[in-house]
């Protein structure tokens, strides 16, 4: 069993270093000045988790059950297609990716992610195929594995960094992999039962699911940043959407007029945010930071005094319920997280593509960024830079509406006082995390919904670690992210300078 | 004040380079404009790009524009309507006005009384105008106590609850001056609180030096916050807005863990709250004990006076500004800005710890996990609402003070939610932001009949007419 769950880790740990070792040393060959912070990171990390997974370890065993996430009725032919499928994608991304290396070609960043992520599915596949219910790991012979391996690791970016070489992208992912494989062992194991184990499907669909407003947050703040407009008014653009989703499904009898409102009342939120800090120069935090307070307490005063004296007639907003996707749905255990969502969900997946897409490969994303990295020259060849940034704002302003609309008609079906609960923020985070680019934002968005949702499953199994501390988890990650350890961010040049034409 | 041994070359290096920075402030500035140039700056004052960074200097804002403007021969008349004070004036009016429709429109009352108004139009006045007298009542003075005692009990208690308003205000309304936008007042309270709620029932000293310890105890909490968002941002760059955010959300969980532990949670409960205080730890009533008022309020006095000490009378104040002002110019001018950002958010995580302080040894007298409430983040619409100056933001934090313990009476008599609060503070900051806007709405706007000279003189005030004309 448990040599079956090691695939994807096992293979990422072995052919990374073989692979892309080389030319990062070749690359880098040269004397530069690099700095110790990764190389002393690391090894603060490593120590960690050798005292946590290795001296804290106790002999239980952590379970991660599986068969929950598969649905019962779910073909194995699915699986078996799935498995063909992954195989024939993970062999051709290899080839591409090693042809690419001999001959010299530059290898595109989404060669080596879409690879890991074919393997993955691969190894799930293969679960799927020999119908595993459960993966059972000895928690003290992982958790030492995994402190070598950290320790292993960090004593390389040392080594590294001692004549001066730069440590390679992937020593970082594979270290951040392995120090989860291991953190997620140990907190299981430390559960109260005698065989503690969770369900790895429960895991990911709650974090997809808790991940939802927080990408259409990020995203809003990305269309916003992007054309040089801080947008720290997310919060409000989540907690009004909500408001008039509920309200107006509730008054129409209409769910999807509720998604709607959502989104016309997010532009309005960004409507205000444009006019007054594109139009009157107002500096762009003090009125998004104004808007979320005003937004906050515009809806809690209407809450208190119409939707609390009338809820049938005003707070009793209908259900999106999950769709399924028909065949997609029966891949085991990516199938029911991925595929098994409402309406709200899917379009995240659309808002995703259509913006990165948009953003980076079309005329209208070329010209979003020149305005937001150099307006001025912008403005030079013609392209009219407030109006832009105007448009912009109220896209993603519409875009954070709908995020909002998740948590009325899809999470929880009425509307609540502050019911987004400061989560504007953290997709403000999500999208720093992610680089100002919304496939980041979107990662660092489920980064964030998993750290979420992990503590609450294993504030219910009982765990080594006080839950305040899970709770905060998300909060530190993007301290240090932000503060550059993982890697210097760069926002757009011109985010956050109204643009005077003259 | 840290004038060392060669203090003349240094110092005159100093005046030299930041003048640069110094002129168009001077010219323009009421008290108002650099504030707002300060805040203006705020946003990425360390991005050198010649396109935008040409594109903010001081003219770039409006607060400043309009004086300008009005300089070529507008009557004086104009000058008093257009002016700061009037836009504040205005604003505030303008937004009580649309918390007064809020209410009147959400409120069944008025709608009955609206369907007789011209037969009664007194009925549906009142039944307008009821929150806001009961606001009055509970806020300044109630006419309606039955002795001086009670009259007086609202302004006492618009002061105790203005006391960590200021407090936490001064913080951030200092971080602005220095160009840093510190959300982070929230954890810098938590902090404070934490650490004097500590010092106050786990220590137990004589009468006096307790409470002397406890307030040390709580700047120093508040500081080490705050002097953590100064460190990343000067020593990583790391952008202080999303520091604080998280820092916020840290101080928050670790506040909350800490009062389960056995350290800080009461004994015998299993509700998360600390001991009380020592009654040594507690700030002395000011009035009597029928009163909430307590010393807090003469320390938060005291914290304002310091503060504008600080701003301007202090070297490392005269830093901070020119830091604010213009980071590049300072730090060519030979001023150390990484030093400068650690120390003024060290400072104004201080003054946050001092808020934290009001709370626990002042008004609650015990720590829980609302101890820091939405304090940290009104401080910030207080300091706004100030100018980001000292004593504006003495007056912004009474006036909020007032909106608070008001809006706890109004809620009581007249059933209307306190949330209403919120609603009229966040309008009067955000009028108060953009005067061309409440000008514009008032009809007070100079610009209108000027088009063309204004398009003249747009080159060198910025544009800002082209973009702020309505």
């Amino acid at each position: 069993m448990s040599a079956t769950s090691q695939p994807p880790a096992s293979q990422r740990t072995t052919d990374g270093p073989a692979q892309s070792s080389g030319p990062a040393g070749v690359k880098t060959g040269t004397a530069e000045l690099v700095s110790w912070k990764a190389g002393i990171g690391l090894g603060l990390l490593a120590v960690l988790g050798v005292i946590l997974f290795g001296f804290l370890a106790n002999t239980k065993t952590a379970g991660f059950r599986i068969a929950e996430a598969r649905d019962p009725n779910a073909s194995t032919a699915a699986a078996w297609v799935t498995l063909v499928v992954a195989l024939a994608a993970a062999a051709y991304l290899g080839y591409l990716w090693t042809n690419r290396r001999r001959t010299g070609a530059a290898v595109g960043r989404w060669i080596p992610a879409t690879t890991v992520a074919a393997v993955v599915v691969l190894g799930l596949a293969a679960l799927g195929v020999a119908r595993v219910e459960k993966i059972a790991l000895p928690s003290m012979a992982l958790g030492w594995i995994c402190s070598v391996l950290l320790l292993a690791m960090a004593a390389y970016a040392c080594f590294l960094t001692l004549p001066h070489r730069r440590i390679p992208g992937w020593l970082g992912g594979v270290f951040a992999v392995v120090f989860l494989i291991g953190f997620m062992v140990w907190i299981v194991a430390g559960g109260r039962d005698a065989e503690p184990s969770i369900s790895l499907g429960g895991l990911m669909a709650g974090a997809v699911t808790l991940a939802v407003p927080l990408v259409f947050g990020s995203l809003s703040g990305v269309l916003c940043e992007r054309v040089g407009v801080v947008n720290i008014a997310i919060e409000g653009q989540l907690l009004l959407g909500a408001f008039s989703a509920a309200v107006v499904a509730t008054v129409t009898g209409n769910v999807y007029l509720g998604l709607v409102s959502a989104a016309v009342a997010g532009g309005l939120v960004s409507l205000v945010l444009a006019v007054v800090s594109i139009k009157y120069l107002v500096n762009q935090i003090i009125v998004g930071v104004v808007l979320n307070v005003l937004i906050s307490g515009l809806t809690s005063f209407l809450f208190s005094t119409l939707l609390t004296a009338d809820p049938q007639h005003l707070n009793k907003p209908g259900r999106l319920e999950p769709v399924d996707i028909p065949f997609l749905v029966d891949i085991p255990v990516i199938g029911p997280i991925l595929f098994r969502q409402s309406l709200v969900g899917y379009l995240m997946y659309v808002a995703v593509i259509v913006v990165y897409v948009g953003l980076f490969h079309t005329k209208w994303g070329l010209r979003v960024r020149a305005v937001g990295e150099h307006p001025q020259a912008a403005d030079t060849v013609g392209i009219n830079v407030n109006r832009t940034r105007f448009r912009n704002v109220l896209m993603g302003g519409a875009v954070a509406g709908i995020g909002g609309s998740f948590f009325t008609l899809v999470s929880v079906d009425a509307f609540s006082k502050d019911m987004s609960g400061g989560r504007g923020y953290i997709a403000l985070a999500a999208m720093i995390f992610g680089r100002w680019n919304p496939i980041g934002a979107f990662l660092a968005a489920l980064l964030f919904g998993f750290a979420d949702n992990l503590q609450s499953i294993i504030t219910i199994i009982g765990s080594p670690v006080p839950s305040q501390f899970m709770a905060m988890l998300p909060y530190a990650l993007t301290v240090i992210a932000v503060a550059g350890l993982v890697g210097r961010s760069r926002p757009p040049a011109a985010s956050g300078i109204p643009y005077v034409k003259g | 004040m840290s004038e060392k041994t060669t203090p003349e070359p240094a110092a005159q290096a100093r005046k030299h380079a930041t003048d640069p920075a110094g002129p168009p402030k001077a010219a323009q500035s009421p008290s108002g404009a650099d504030a707002a140039d300060a805040v203006l700056d705020t946003a990425e004052s360390d991005v050198v790009l010649d396109a935008a960074g040409g594109q903010i200097p001081p003219s770039a804002v409006p607060a400043a524009t309009q004086r300008r403007n009005l300089d070529g021969g507008a009557s004086v008349l104009r000058q008093i309507f257009a002016g700061n004070a009037m836009v504040s004036v205005l604003s505030v009016l303008l937004a009580i006005v649309l918390g007064g429709i809020l209410m009147a429109v959400t409120n069944p009352k008025v709608a009955a009384t609206a369907g007789y108004f011209f037969a009664l139009p007194g009925d549906l006045l009142t039944e307008v105008f009821r929150p806001y007298t009961a606001l009055v009542q509970g806020s300044i003075f109630n006419w309606a106590g039955a002795d001086l005692a009670a009259q007086l009990y609202p302004i006492t208690e618009t002061l105790t609850v203005a006391t960590p308003l200021i407090c936490a205000g001064l913080g951030v309304a200092l971080a602005f001056r220095a160009g840093l936008f510190n959300i982070g007042a929230q954890g810098q309270i938590i902090f404070g609180a934490l650490f004097g709620a500590y010092a106050g029932f786990a220590w137990h000293l004589p009468v006096g030096l307790h409470l002397v310890v406890v307030i040390l105890a709580g700047l120093v909490g508040g500081a080490i916050w705050g002097g953590v968002v100064g460190l990343l941002k000067a020593r990583t760059g790391a952008h202080e807005v999303i520091v604080t955010i998280m820092l916020n959300y840290i101080a928050n969980f670790l506040l909350l863990f800490l009062l389960t532990t056995p350290a800080f949670q009461r004994r015998g409960s299993t509700n998360p709250i600390s001991p009380f205080l020592d009654s040594s730890a507690l700030f002395p009533g000011l009035l009597g004990p029928q009163f909430r008022l307590h010393a807090g309020f003469i320390v938060a006095i005291l914290a304002t006076a310091f503060v504008w000490w600080l701003l301007n009378r202090s070297t490392i104040g005269f830093e901070f500004r020119a830091v604010g002002a213009n980071p590049s110019a300072a730090r060519t001018a030979g001023i150390n800005v990484s030093r400068s950002t650690i120390v003024v958010m060290a400072i104004a995580g201080a003054l946050a710890g001092l808020a934290g302080i009001a709370q626990v040894s002042g008004t609650e007298k015990y720590l829980s996990g609302g101890v820091a409430a939405s304090i940290g983040f009104d401080a910030i619409t207080v300091a706004l609402l100030g100018r980001s100056t000292p004593w504006g933001t003495f007056f912004a934090g009474l006036l909020f003070g007032a909106f608070r313990a008001g809006g706890v009476a109004m809620q009581a008599q007249t059933q209307t939610p306190i949330d209403i609060v919120l609603v009229i503070q966040s309008l009067i900051v955000l009028f108060i932001a953009a005067p061309p806007l409440v000008r514009a709405i008032f009809g007070l706007n100079p610009r209108k009949k000027k088009s063309t000279r204004g398009s003249t003189a747009a080159s060198t005030a910025g544009g800002v007419k082209s973009g702020a004309a309505a």
